[in-house]
């Protein structure tokens, strides 16, 4: 059934990681981003891999979510893997066979590059899983609020995203009746040849847009009739205040990337 | 009392894409009082103008010709737009389309975050109008969790936090099921009865109306008939011809008198009914 | 000779989850060929989810589904047939129109099970001229047309397929007191056309009143009755405790029987009222 695809993958929780500000978050996802990719060597990678382990503990979410959070990339990974594998040419050659070439050096860049991605999906899958899309989009708001100065419509665009977030569950709902009344009506959608599968497709997204167009109407007045004028003057009943906790995880974010700076120049 | 809505010689006609055709006259000459704490329903077939004149209420269509005027302010008034909004909050028929936000509490805000209106009042008047509605333990749930009277509820809520001296409901549940309808009307009711919130309900059902101060009865953009439900009911065949129903004892007491009975015709209640069936059998 | 028939019927959503939920829960029930039945239940009764397995949109999580005696889910890849036989129109159905023309909506159907033009054309105005819709409009776009309108299109788009048993799924929501008496007697003319087996379900029992022969009751995923339209309403009282609302004439025949009026039979149209009263007020006259 459709309608049990959950978006934005939140698990709600109260640990410490989901009770940080969402600006922090984000801004602490961004920086464990540059600190993976500023370390060079083995020796970042195992400080980043700490940072990602400790916040992920922290965060009392299975480990298993991450797993699969990685799983759908893996093809990804894999091909990642081979092209640095392949065309490296660097390095003592460990089997040569034909045009096929693999040196020390291959192996290592493609672990390397593995693990560094694999953290990397893992870290921000940390930010989704613990911040609720609507929240998320709220802070997005809010750290980009300084960009409303050179006429980005920061407002506009959180409004629409976080309407968009309101609607889905609804059209996901919506789509699922249309599909079963077509079915009622013979249209073969899980089987049948691709042609008709195709043409029956139609059938689904006529009424669906038709749908989402009468719904964007009626909510636009719905809007205008409580009073909304774009984000001028607006308040926000959603408060985000920051505490103590939230530049204490700055602090510890960037010592750890001072310190992946520090051992990339080392090493 | 005085009136919080003044309509006077209300003309509303559109233009359509074809342009050898006339516009469309969809109200013809309407003339309206509603008083303060009223509860009015205005009652018609789809397509008499009724949701039409709704939209008068709150200046979402302005009149072609003639004048509205809530609380004193004209709804051609473009500068004391959102005072007349404030003032005359609507609740449309489908609940999914009024529901802005995917946190029932933000939802309720969503008027006070435009009119920046201060977090602390805005805080207290959330909780008081999830509260008056009977939804303040739903207030962090998703609306999609929500059934249809529920969802209705709130976007009740979402109006009251305004504080509006007047609430058009046009069609409010006409989606629902008769659980969410009861949900709803005694809702209303009680904002009307509580909080002395002028209700203005737009329905085609007979059973809601029946319970409302006053009937007006809507026909082809014009009010055919404006009194106490009693009286309104009590002539069946003309709002049979209109394309309406009337409670089943109203019709019940109607044909009982087509046959000769002495019965009154102004019965809308069961309890009136059986009273009246019991004298019948008395006498 | 029944038409439909479910054994134990069981449905549970999810299972194995924590949002698991038995829907439909060991529901047996027969329905003969021919009948018009109401379908009555609250909102999460599981109504719903049995009609969805009359035509096989849903399968059985246990038990059975008989069309003609046999059992549907017996093979897999002849489901289709099934939902020609069996027509579902769902709740607000207009808002599955997608054709172009109100001709083509209706043909969709039609076209789905393979038929040649000729035949498609015969039933599309058949059935437009049952369900009321004059044949200009059949050319016209559905999108230009009145709700009610609209909602005819769609319930003519399945009863196009002429399937032997008909469910329509609360065909009167949303509409104004002419739609609704039109739609309903429409559906009825096509009852009385096709002799076809049809169900409706519907929140209003002044409406269920006035067209079935036979009540089906859900309460809480199970079925609480399914027989004859006068007995149901006998049991006005249970049926009010289970939270299902009886026609409001029926209340008031009950509030007589409390003053002491009782007239000994189950009242539950105005005209059926008006007629047992003016013969019992001549009675009275004549001893």
């Amino acid at each position: 059934m459709l309608r049990d695809i959950t978006i934005g993958q939140y698990f709600p929780g109260d640990s410490v990681i989901h009770r940080l500000d969402p600006r922090f978050k984000i801004v602490i996802t961004i920086l464990y981003i540059v600190m993976l990719f500023s370390g060079g060597n083995y020796l970042c990678l195992a400080v980043g891999a700490v940072f990602t382990i400790g916040a992920i503990l922290l965060s009392k979410i299975p480990l298993k979510m991450f797993v699969k959070s990685v799983k759908p990339l893996f093809i990804f990974l894999l091909i990642t893997a081979f092209i640095n594998l392949f065309f490296m040419s660097r390095g003592n050659v460990l089997l040569h066979w034909k045009f096929i070439k693999i040196t020390d050096e291959g192996v290592n860049t493609s672990v390397f590059m593995v693990v560094r991605i694999v953290l990397l999906i893992m870290g921000s899958s940390l930010l989704t899983y613990t911040t609720s899309p609507i929240t998320l989009t709220d802070a997005i708001e809010r750290l980009l609020s300084p960009l409303r100065k050179i006429k980005f419509p920061v407002h506009e665009l959180a409004m629409m995203m976080s309407i968009a977030l309101r609607f889905i569950p609804t059209l996901i709902e919506e789509t699922d009746k249309i599909m079963s009344a077509q079915k009622a009506r013979g249209a073969e959608i899980d089987t049948g040849s691709f042609t008709t599968r195709a043409k029956n497709l139609i059938s689904i997204l006529v009424p669906l847009f038709i749908s989402a167009f009468r719904r964007a109407d009626e909510l636009a007045t719905a809007m205008e009739c409580r009073c909304y004028h774009g984000g001028e003057g607006r308040t926000r009943l959603r408060q985000l205040k920051s505490a103590p906790r939230d530049y204490i995880a700055l602090g510890v974010t960037v010592l750890f990337l001072a310190g992946v700076i520090v051992l990339g120049r080392l090493f | 009392m005085d009136n919080i809505i003044e309509i006077k010689g209300l003309h509303f006609s559109y233009e359509t894409d074809d342009e050898e055709k006339k516009p469309v006259e969809v109200l013809k000459g309407i003339d309206l009082d509603i008083k303060q704490g009223e509860f009015v329903a205005v009652l018609g077939h789809n397509g008499c103008g009724k949701s039409t004149l709704a939209k008068h209420l709150n200046a979402i269509l302005l009149p072609t010709e003639g004048t509205v005027t809530v609380d004193g302010i004209d709804t051609k008034d473009g500068e004391r737009l959102f005072d007349l909004r404030q003032c005359a909050g609507m609740v449309f028929q489908n609940p999914d389309n009024q529901i802005v936000s995917s946190i029932v509490e933000e939802d309720v805000a969503f008027a006070l975050e435009n009119l920046g209106v201060p977090y602390e009042e805005m805080r207290r008047r959330v909780d008081d109008s999830l509260k008056a509605v009977g939804m303040y333990e739903y207030r962090l749930h998703s609306p999609s969790q929500l059934s249809g009277g529920q969802k209705q509820r709130v976007a009740i809520a979402g109006i009251i936090a305004m504080e509006p001296k007047c609430i058009i409901l046009d069609e409010p549940t006409a989606m629902l099921d008769p659980q969410g309808r009861k949900e709803v009307l005694a809702t209303i009711h009680r904002m009307n009865r509580e909080k002395g919130i002028t209700i203005v309900l737009i329905t085609h059902y007979m059973d809601e109306a029946a319970d409302c101060d006053r009937v007006v009865v809507m026909d082809k953009g014009e009010v055919v008939r404006d009194d106490v439900p009693e009286k309104v009911f009590s002539q069946v065949d003309k709002l049979k011809a209109i394309g309406l129903d009337v409670p089943q004892v109203t019709e019940l007491a109607w044909e009982l008198r087509k046959a000769g009975c002495d019965i009154s015709p102004e019965i809308i209640t069961e309890e009136e009914c059986a009273a009246a069936i019991e004298r019948l059998f008395a006498g | 000779m029944a038409i439909l028939e479910t054994q134990e019927l069981t449905y549970t959503y999810s299972p194995g989850t924590p949002f698991e939920k038995t829907a439909v829960d060991h529901v047996s029930l027969k329905i003969d060929e021919g009948e018009m039945v109401g379908v009555m239940g609250h909102t999460g009764s599981g109504k719903s989810t049995l009609i969805q397995h009359f035509n096989g949109l849903l399968r059985p999580t246990s038990g059975k589904v008989l069309l003609d005696g046999k059992d549907i889910w017996a093979d897999k890849d002849k489901i289709r047939d099934v939902r020609f036989k069996v027509g579902l129109v769902f709740q607000y159905p207009e808002y599955q129109i997608f054709e172009e023309t109100v001709y083509k909506d209706i043909a969709f159907g039609p076209r789905n099970m393979g038929l040649d033009e000729a035949e498609i054309k015969r039933r599309v105005h058949e059935t437009a001229n049952d369900i009321g819709l004059s044949e200009e409009l059949l050319e016209r776009s559905p999108f230009e047309l009145s709700g009610g309108q609209k909602r005819r299109v769609a319930i003519a788009g399945v009863m196009a397929m002429e399937p032997r048993v008909l469910i329509l799924d609360e065909p009167t929501a949303g509409l104004d007191p002419a739609g609704r008496d039109k739609i309903l007697e429409h559906i009825k003319r096509y009852h009385q056309r096709t002799k076809n087996t049809i169900l409706i379900v519907s929140h209003s029992m002044e409406d269920i009143a006035s067209f079935a022969d036979k009540i089906l009751v859900m309460s809480k995923a199970k079925l609480f009755c399914y027989d004859e339209t006068v007995k149901v309403f006998a049991r006005a009282d249970e049926i009010s405790q289970i939270g299902l609302d009886v026609p409001q004439i029926t209340r008031v025949f009950g509030e007589l029987k409390r003053r002491g009026l009782d007239f000994g039979k189950e009242v539950y149209t105005v005209e059926y009222a008006r007629d047992l009263l003016l013969r019992k007020l001549k009675e009275r006259e004549v001893r």
